[in-house]
């Protein structure tokens, strides 16, 4: 069974229809990059998946229906979301981002243990961790979403458009880190991306998104070496 | 001295429960950015129930209190949740309507069920005053401080020491990444306006016993509160506390010094919203937002 499925679905934003029934799949443990051109509905369709938008269609988390699930709900029900502009509550602490994170959680002592483990990944976050997450660089910023929404322990992670705004090289950090994190931790990942040859690298499989609906999908490799897609996502 | 030092106790005591009141507002404020208006008139209503509990029913003061509290705050969710929730989606003034609406009702209820009269209400203070380096001190005035700190202890703690308290800063501040992390933003604006009746519940039992408990009893206190919130900083909770400790001094002293502005004491306050927002609109301990445009 999937971790995630979605059949048909639609999203608008008032009179804007922004998917026009888009169907997917994200299995257990796998990252699924969501490529396309701007304004082809790639956040919209993470945005429909944690709730965050009107939707219409079928979305199926663990087995079980989201239709009518509220944002907040869904959060719970272990999918976390790593929003467009990062989210960070910049007038909080670094600590008190992690510990909104865990906000969900009741199992106190393996909380306790997971902000070591989520130190491990981020070192930098544990140096700034009194610090007030608005004075932290793009890059720090970015690896606090993340972890903030790993504190969750969610099944599945929704990234989008991790590497917006950030010098290559803390890029290159911060795909390794989701990279490790997938593989240690079997969290799922459904990544979007405008940098298709960078997404592709790590991803096992992807989709295209064109106009609101998927143009093309398949394995990451495949998908890396079709011409169409080279030519008009990875630039050469 | 000694009754410049008399003053500044009653000032304070005064103050401790428009500082109540206050944080009532600014609580609201924090999460909706809009006051509500009714904040006073639920105060009464809370004040007229712990009231009805004790002097109809014998129930003892402490029990009482309690009691009211927890009527204010259920009572503010519910009406959060039945009456105002329909309203947040549209524009704001909407919602300030409704808070203008639930303030006549809220009024006219009062009125319906326990009339215009003006009633005494028990106090657990003795009445005595002690003599403290030779200036008295009215204990009644000394427990109204008291109660007034602990309570704006109890809700700084509530914010800054716990998990609710920091989810509901949250929810107020980010509302949408609120949601992404399981915040439900909604819960957390009943949880809001029930902390905040609750609050001013405190103001109007403190006040009852030298106001005299009846339907009007809050609307100039929650005039004094507005001057005390806007003093302070209309976001600050700190700044509540101050601002109303600060006003209630003020007033006591022009009522003492300055006689022909005894009765004019309302003007004052007004005068001092006004003051403020022209010298320094973000209050005393508000911080000024910088946009970027």
């Amino acid at each position: 069974m999937a971790l995630l499925e979605l059949d048909a679905v639609t999203a608008d934003y008032g009179p804007i229809k922004a998917l026009h029934g888009v169907s997917l799949k994200v299995e257990p443990g796998e990252i699924v990059a969501l490529l396309g051109a701007n304004g082809a509905g790639k956040t919209t369709t993470l945005r429909a998946i944690s709730g965050t938008c009107n939707r219409g269609g079928r979305i199926t988390f663990e087995g079980r229906s989201l239709r009518g699930v509220a944002a907040h709900d869904t959060a719970r029900r272990g999918i976390g979301h790593v929003p467009e502009g990062r989210g960070t509550l910049v007038q909080l602490t670094v600590w008190d981002n992690l510990r909104m994170g865990a906000y969900t959680r009741t199992d106190k002592e393996k909380v306790s243990t997971d902000y070591d483990l989520i130190f491990g990944y981020f070192p930098i976050l544990k140096e700034r961790r009194d610090q007030h997450a608005g004075t932290l660089s793009g890059g720090e910023q970015q690896m606090l979403a993340i972890a903030r929404a790993l504190m969750a322990r969610p099944r599945l992670l929704l990234l989008d458009e991790p590497s917006l705004g950030l010098a290559p090289l803390v890029v290159q950090s911060i795909f390794e880190i989701i990279t490790s994190i997938n593989a240690d931790e079997g969290v799922a990942v459904l990544l979007v991306e405008q940098n298709a040859s960078l997404a592709l690298k790590i991803a096992h499989r992807a989709y295209l998104l064109e106009t609101g609906t998927v143009a093309a999908s398949g394995d990451a490799r495949t998908m890396a070496a079709d011409e169409s897609i080279r030519r008009s996502y990875l630039g050469y | 001295m000694t009754f410049f030092l008399q003053q500044l106790v009653s000032g304070l005591a005064a103050g401790g429960a428009y500082a109540s009141l206050a944080l009532a507002l600014v609580l609201i404020y924090s999460a909706m950015g809009l006051v509500n208006f009714a904040q006073g008139e639920f105060a009464m209503f809370a004040t007229f129930i712990a009231w009805t509990l004790m002097v109809n029913l014998g129930v003892p003061y402490p029990l009482a209190f309690v009691l009211a509290l927890g009527f204010a705050m259920l009572g503010a969710a519910a009406i959060e949740r039945l009456i105002v929730r329909p309203f947040e989606r549209g524009p704001q003034l909407g919602v300030v309507i409704v808070t203008l609406a639930l303030l006549s009702i809220t009024n006219g209820m009062a009125g319906f069920i326990w009339g215009y009269v003006p009633r005494a209400f028990p106090t657990p203070f003795p009445q005595n005053p002690v003599v403290i380096a030779g200036v008295y001190i009215s204990i009644q005035d000394l427990g109204v401080i008291g109660v007034s700190l602990l309570v704006l202890g109890l809700i700084y703690i509530l914010f800054n020491r716990t998990k609710l308290g920091l989810a509901m800063r949250t929810a107020a501040l980010y509302p949408d990444s609120a949601r992404l992390l399981g915040v439900s933003v909604g819960g957390m604006l009943a949880v809001g306006w029930g902390l905040a009746s609750g609050v001013g519940a405190v103001s109007g039992i403190l006040l009852a016993p030298s106001l005299f408990l009846e339907p009007n009893m809050m609307q100039q206190v929650i005039i004094y509160a507005f001057a005390a919130a806007v003093l302070g900083g209309i976001e600050s909770p700190i700044g509540a506390v101050v601002g109303g400790l600060l006003l209630g001094v003020l007033l006591a002293m022009v009522g003492a010094y300055v006689q022909p502005l005894a009765d004019l004491r309302l003007a004052v306050a007004l005068l001092l919203i006004v003051v403020v927002l022209v010298v320094r609109p973000s209050g005393l301990l508000g911080q000024v937002h910088v946009r970027r445009v």
